[in-house]
Order: structure tokens, then C-alpha cells, then sequence
């Protein structure tokens, strides 16, 4: 009876401890990759490497999540507003939700699962293999040139991404308003126009920016720290997914709180 | 000239270096036998400064490795040739991309230049003509010669080999040989080979030295290592079942 208990703290101590380790290294790479970002040389090739794999290639599964989305929203909300008789606001919900939290954190999490995992996984299996070391001893800094061109890829491409999300998703919630549920086109866009403020979209598109940090940061510090073999690397896989999700919805609930309050 | 003092290193309270001390003069071949396990590609490590040092330290021309600056250690360190025991070549990159790296990364050459130096440390290790081709599509002890051939490439005064004859044919692996011993009579270059093929050994060394549970146990001319009186040496190199290693592990 004892020794669980004892068991039990001992087990608490170890995760706390781990987290504690963790958050450190990640803060390191952080500052670390910050301060690489601004030490010439700049090589635009690997940067823009990077941002067609980030982004470019994430254009089709990015339109079809943001699509269904959309679609899901108009139906969702069509529901409670034919009650009331106002289905005329769909459009204005649609769009703000799209472009608010949705977008930006949907298109945040498809990056993290396509992109970031690839990163941890391109990264780990260097380091199991000692692609890691050999480029130091070439004299190159792993951080400036694996990390960087990740972190200023997905800097740059999270908020065209989730821009273009966002367009696509008011798509979808037109296509069922209009073609489904009878409202105008030209009243729906009008709706929509008129209920977003430049301030929704500053504030939804600047915080991707911040989630495509989180994203570079975190799955190249799994990749970095890969141990053993083929099997470390898809733990670490996982768990690079698994810590950008958790983290970029903290992040997305601490930034709705900020916004909320200091743009009223 | 390269100084080791008192080196150390564990991994889980396991000591894998323990206080080695040893020198390699400049300009020299010294080859580094020793068990599979015993460390010796933790101490080739150690020398280029990607593994630290828990006590002890590495000198190279007098300067410490682990505190020299960022800047002079890259400096340093384009110094040195190194080829990993698994090759490490960048997957992402061609063959070509490979053997020009530090080149490509780090001096100003025209593309052309580049290009022909990569060429001729490619046929140096008699792969001429394989630029374009992806580490993927090399067979084991093809991947094995593109390293060397990376690490030659940046012409560096100081090479190490991470066993580079393991897994290459015998008439390649006598070839590697010739080349590590031409480097050595035309460029002054100082290498550091391990290797566990003691016939290579005994060609290409100046001096070898055993690693034997952390130090370095017996260190001498391949004449002297040959007809050494050392037990556990004489147990290494004639390949023996039977003797002092294989009892101490019960
Ligand atoms: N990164 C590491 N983490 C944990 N242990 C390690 C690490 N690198 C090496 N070791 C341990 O250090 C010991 C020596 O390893 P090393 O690779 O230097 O052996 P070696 O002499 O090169 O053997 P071989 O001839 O088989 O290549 C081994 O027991 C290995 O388990
Ligand atoms: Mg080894």
C-alpha cells in the first residue's frame, strides 16, 4: 500500500521531471534557431525547398478539410437559426468562426499532421544514421541549416494557407446556403463582407504565425532527439504530432483569451 | 599533432573511455584496433568535438577542442576529413551534392571548380562518373568510398577513417589502402584509421594502438605489435578464441 503511493509520486516526479526537460530543450532550440535566423549566410533555395513542401503540398488536403468544414458549419448552424427564423446570419457565423479559430487552427493541425511529422521523421532518421554529426564536422550548424529554413517556411506559409482556408471553408457554407437553403447569393457574400472586420483577420492570421513555430520547433527538436534505431524514430514521430497538437490549441485558447480582452 | 589527455566517457554509468591518454605526431598514419564495442568510434568522435568529453581533453595543434568558439572550431574542423563507419551520407542529396558539400557550403568556388573537384575525389576512390546518383542507389561499400571521397574532397590535413575497408571487397579495400598510404606519402596528411582488418593494419600504419577497456593498452610500429609479448594484443591480432579477453568476460 506504501510503495504504490510512493510508486505513484515517484511516477509523478519522473513526468514532471521529463516535462520540465522537455519544455528546456524546446526553449533552447527556440533561441537557438532565433538567433541563427539573423547569421548570413541566407539561402533562399532551402527556405523556399521547405515552403513548397509546407505549403504548396499542402494546398489539396488543406481545400478539402477547410471545404467540409465550411459545409459542416453552414448545416450546424442552419439548424439552430431555422428555429429562430434567421437564417440570414448563418453567413456572418460561417465566416466569423472560419475566420477566427477555425481556420486558422484546423489549418494549423493538418500542417502539424502532414508536415511536422515529416520533419520529425526526416530529421530522426538523420539522426540515427549520423547525417546529424557528419554535417557538423563539415562545419554546419544543424540548427542553421535544418532548422531555420523550417521554422521561416512554415512562418511564411501558415497564414497563405489559412487565408486560402479561409475562402475555401466560406465556399463551402455558400454552396449549401445557396444551393440548399435558398438564400441569395449576392445577400450571403454581402453578409459576410459585412460582418468581418479587418481586426478578425489580422488576429486570426497573425497567431498562425506563432503555430507554425510551435510546429518547426517542436518536430525538429523530436527529430534531434531521436534514440534508438527506426523505432525511436516513429515514436518520435508521434510524439512531435501529438505535442504540436496539444500545444498549438493551448496556444490558439491563450491568444482567443489575449485578442478577446485587448480587442475588444 | 594530436594530444589526448585522460580522456573519459560513459553512456548509463557504462565507462567506455576511462582515462585514455595518447598522441598521434603530425603527418603520421596511426591505426586503431580494438574489440567491436570497445569505443573507438566514440574516441574518433571526440577528436572532431561532436561528443564532449566528461573529464580529460583533446588537443589538436595545441588548441583545445571543446573550447575553442564556434568560429574557430568550424575553422578547425574544415580541417578534418571524416568518414563515419556508416557512411552518413545525405540522403537528400545526390552523389555529387554528397562529396562537394563543404565546398559548396563553405568556400568560395565557381560551380565548375566544384565540379571538378568533386570528379577527381570521386575517381580517387574509383567511382568516377556517379554524380548523379542518390545514396539509396549505392550498393554498401559504395556508400562507403562516396564518404571518403566527401571527406577528401574538402582537402584536409587530417583524415579519419571509421573502419573504411569493412564491407568492400578485397581488391577495393587494397585500394583504399593505397590511397590512405598516398595521401600520407604525397599531401603530409595525418590520418587516424580503425579498422579491425590487420592486414590493412600492417600496411598503412605508422604505429598502431590497441583500445582495450578504455586506454589505450599497447601502442608500437606494426613490427613491434606483431611480435609483442602484450597477452591480450597478441590474443586481438592473431584472432584467438582462447586467452585474457575472453576470460575477464567469464
Ligand atoms: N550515443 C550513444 N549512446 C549510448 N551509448 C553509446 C553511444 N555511442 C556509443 N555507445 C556505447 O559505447 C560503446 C562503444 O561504442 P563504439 O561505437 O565506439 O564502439 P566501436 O569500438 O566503434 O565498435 P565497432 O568496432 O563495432 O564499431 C558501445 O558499448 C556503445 O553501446
Ligand atoms: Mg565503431
Amino acid at each position: 500500500m506504501l510503495t504504490s503511493i510512493l510508486n505513484i509520486f515517484i511516477n509523478l516526479g519522473r513526468r514532471i521531471l521529463a516535462y520540465v526537460y522537455f519544455m528546456g530543450g524546446l526553449s533552447n532550440l527556440a533561441v537557438q534557431t532565433l538567433f541563427w535566423v539573423f547569421i548570413p549566410p541566407f539561402k533562399k533555395n532551402r527556405i523556399l525547398e521547405q515552403a513548397k513542401k509546407a505549403g504548396i503540398d499542402s494546398f489539396p488536403i488543406v481545400s478539402l478539410v477547410a471545404f467540409f468544414i465550411g459545409v459542416i458549419m453552414a448545416l450546424q448552424t442552419a439548424y439552430q437559426l431555422q428555429r429562430l427564423g434567421s437564417e440570414m446570419y448563418i453567413a456572418s457565423i460561417v465566416a466569423l468562426s472560419l475566420v477566427r479559430e477555425l481556420g486558422p487552427v484546423i489549418t494549423a493541425l493538418v500542417v502539424a499532421g502532414r508536415f511536422g511529422a515529416a520533419v520529425a521523421a526526416e530529421l530522426g532518421s538523420m539522426q540515427v544514421t549520423e547525417q546529424i554529426d557528419a554535417l557538423e564536422t563539415l562545419a554546419t550548424n544543424p540548427v542553421k541549416y535544418l532548422v531555420v529554413p523550417r521554422l521561416l517556411a512554415l512562418s511564411l506559409m501558415m497564414p497563405v494557407l489559412t487565408l486560402y482556408a479561409d475562402i475555401i471553408g466560406i465556399l463551402g457554407g455558400w454552396l449549401i446556403c445557396v444551393q440548399k437553403l435558398g438564400i441569395s447569393s449576392s445577400m450571403y457574400l454581402h453578409i459576410t463582407f459585412d460582418a468581418l472586420l479587418y481586426k478578425d483577420l489580422f488576429t486570426g492570421l497573425a497567431k498562425t504565425v506563432f503555430f507554425g513555430m510551435i510546429i518547426a520547433f517542436v518536430s525538429c527538436y523530436e527529430g534531434f532527439n531521436v534514440e534508438g534505431g527506426a523505432e525511436g524514430v516513429g515514436k518520435a514521430t508521434t510524439r512531435a504530432v501529438v505535442t504540436s497538437f496539444i500545444m498549438i490549441i493551448a496556444a490558439d485558447c491563450f491568444f482567443t483569451a489575449l485578442f478577446y480582452f485587448i480587442l475588444p | 599533432m594530436i594530444e589526448i589527455k585522460e580522456l573519459s566517457k560513459s553512456f548509463n554509468s557504462h565507462k567506455v573511455l576511462d582515462g585514455l591518454n595518447f598522441e598521434i605526431d603530425k603527418g603520421t598514419t596511426c591505426v586503431i584496433i580494438g574489440r567491436s564495442g570497445c569505443g573507438k568510434s566514440v574516441l574518433l568522435k571526440h577528436i572532431v568535438g561532436i561528443m564532449r568529453p566528461e573529464a580529460g581533453q583533446v588537443f589538436i595543434d595545441g588548441k583545445e577542442v571543446n573550447k575553442l568558439r564556434d568560429k574557430e572550431l568550424d575553422l578547425l574542423r574544415m580541417k578534418i576529413g571524416m568518414v563515419f563507419q556508416g557512411g552518413a551520407l545525405f540522403d537528400s542529396m545526390c552523389v555529387g551534392e554528397n562529396v562537394g558539400f563543404g565546398l559548396i557550403e563553405h568556400k568560395r568556388l565557381k560551380k565548375r571548380e566544384v565540379f571538378e573537384r568533386v570528379e577527381e575525389s570521386l575517381s580517387l576512390v574509383g567511382l568516377g562518373g556517379i554524380e548523379h546518383l542518390m545514396p539509396a542507389e549505392l550498393s554498401g561499400g559504395m556508400k562507403k568510398r562516396v564518404a571518403l571521397a566527401r571527406a577528401i574532397c574538402i582537402k584536409p590535413d587530417i583524415i579519419l577513417y571509421d573502419e573504411p575497408t569493412t564491407g568492400v571487397d578485397p581488391i577495393t579495400a587494397d585500394s583504399i589502402n593505397e590511397l590512405i598510404k598516398r595521401l600520407h606519402d604525397q599531401l603530409k596528411v595525418t590520418s587516424i584509421v580503425v579498422t579491425h582488418d590487420m592486414k590493412s593494419a600492417y600496411k598503412i600504419a605508422d604505429k598502431i594502438a590497441m583500445l582495450y577497456q578504455g586506454k589505450i593498452i599497447a601502442e608500437g610500429t606494426p613490427e613491434e605489435i606483431q611480435n609483442t609479448e602484450h597477452p591480450v594484443v597478441h590474443q586481438f591480432i592473431n584472432g584467438l578464441a582462447k586467452g585474457p579477453i575472453t576470460e575477464t568476460l567469464g
